[in-house]
């Protein structure tokens, strides 16, 4: 009984070490192929983004959360919805601007730098720039059929003080 | 507590990026892109044994942890566990997967075969990666006759 038990807790902590672990390899490798920081974090967000147009699909089928009425509404989803789901943190969201079209999300554990130190010669490095990708994909796939195509865009999500704060990240949107 | 689901996405937008980078498209070309993904599994595969608790090391023959790795590491890493097993008693071990997930989106049958291979490298050095950290040598490879079943070819190495 206490060995099933114990083999359970093994293999859910290995479970969610997997995706911390595999990204600290995707990243090592990425500073190996490209040459400087910039192109790594312009890599790691093109991926990002490549994983957030399918990633959103999966959280729809998963999650039973209808259309979002307004930008609010999106951030809530985001930082107690989604992210609950695929990270098991829920982000704060601060920072609101005061057209209320942008917004910033403080993570306080991000789970990808578990266990990882970034060495010195890599300080332009945004390690979580996956993050942004996902969140730009993901929600530029849901935006308003009802908008015209330069109604809305999510012009940029971006992390500032990763050290400091976790991750911010802000989506801007622009009503016609 | 990161979700099952995003290690799979990553696994398919890693192995995308990986191969749109390779400049060289020729089967020299593909074999590096290929080595890449075995070195990079089996770095996560040495972490992921490197973390199991001490107990669980101190395991009595061969054939436990190769076990270990059809139940335990397998259940951990996507959610089922191995569907066979079967070794020659002299170091050689054939671990099956009738429907494995990597594989389980693309088309079954015999479609995409030529593919198949891209999205097995990495696991390949996860599974050498985690016997390394538990004290054996060991050369992985996989074969697919048909998707999305497939057969990781253990051969241990004797010292």
């Amino acid at each position: 009984m206490s060995r099933q038990a114990s083999r359970g807790t093994e293999s859910k902590k290995m479970s969610s070490e997997l995706f911390t672990l595999t990204y600290g390899a995707l990243v090592t490798q990425l500073c190996k192929d490209y040459e400087n920081d910039e192109d790594v974090n312009k890599q790691l967000d093109k991926m990002g983004y490549n994983i957030g147009v399918r990633l959103i699909e999966d959280f729809l089928a998963r999650s039973n959360v209808g259309r979002c009425h307004d930008f609010r509404e999106t951030a809530d989803v985001i930082a107690k919805v989604a992210f609950k789901m695929y990270l098991g943190i829920t982000p704060s969201i601060t920072n609101w601007s005061p057209a209320g079209d942008e917004f910033s999300l403080i993570l306080e554990n991000n789970p990808l730098v578990d266990f990882v130190e970034l060495p010195d010669n890599h300080s332009s490095l945004i390690y979580s720039n996956l993050l942004c990708g996902v969140l730009r994909g993901a929600l530029e796939m849901k935006r308003s059929p009802d908008l015209g195509p330069g109604d809305m865009e999510v012009l940029g999500v971006s992390i500032r003080k990763e050290e400091a704060e976790g991750m911010c990240g802000s989506g801007e949107e622009r009503r016609g | 507590m990161a979700d099952a689901a995003l290690f799979e996405f990553l696994h398919t937008e890693m192995v995308a990026e990986l191969w749109a980078h390779d400049p060289d498209p020729s089967p020299g070309g593909q074999k590096t892109s290929l080595s890449v993904l075995k070195g990079m599994g089996f770095r996560v595969g040495q972490a992921l044994g490197e973390r199991l608790p001490r107990e669980t090391l101190a395991f009595r023959e061969e054939l436990d942890i190769l076990k270990f790795l059809c139940k335990d590491l397998w259940v951990a890493v996507f959610q089922k566990q191995m569907d066979s097993l079967r070794t020659n008693h002299q170091g050689t071990y054939v671990l099956q997967d009738n429907s494995f997930p990597l594989l389980v989106r693309m088309a079954s049958g015999l479609q995409y075969l030529e593919e198949a291979p891209k999205f097995l490298a990495f696991t390949c050095g996860l599974l050498r990666g985690t016997l390394s950290t538990l004290g054996i040598k060991s050369l992985v490879t996989a074969s697919v006759a048909a998707l999305p079943a497939c057969k990781f070819q253990v051969v241990i190495q004797k010292a």
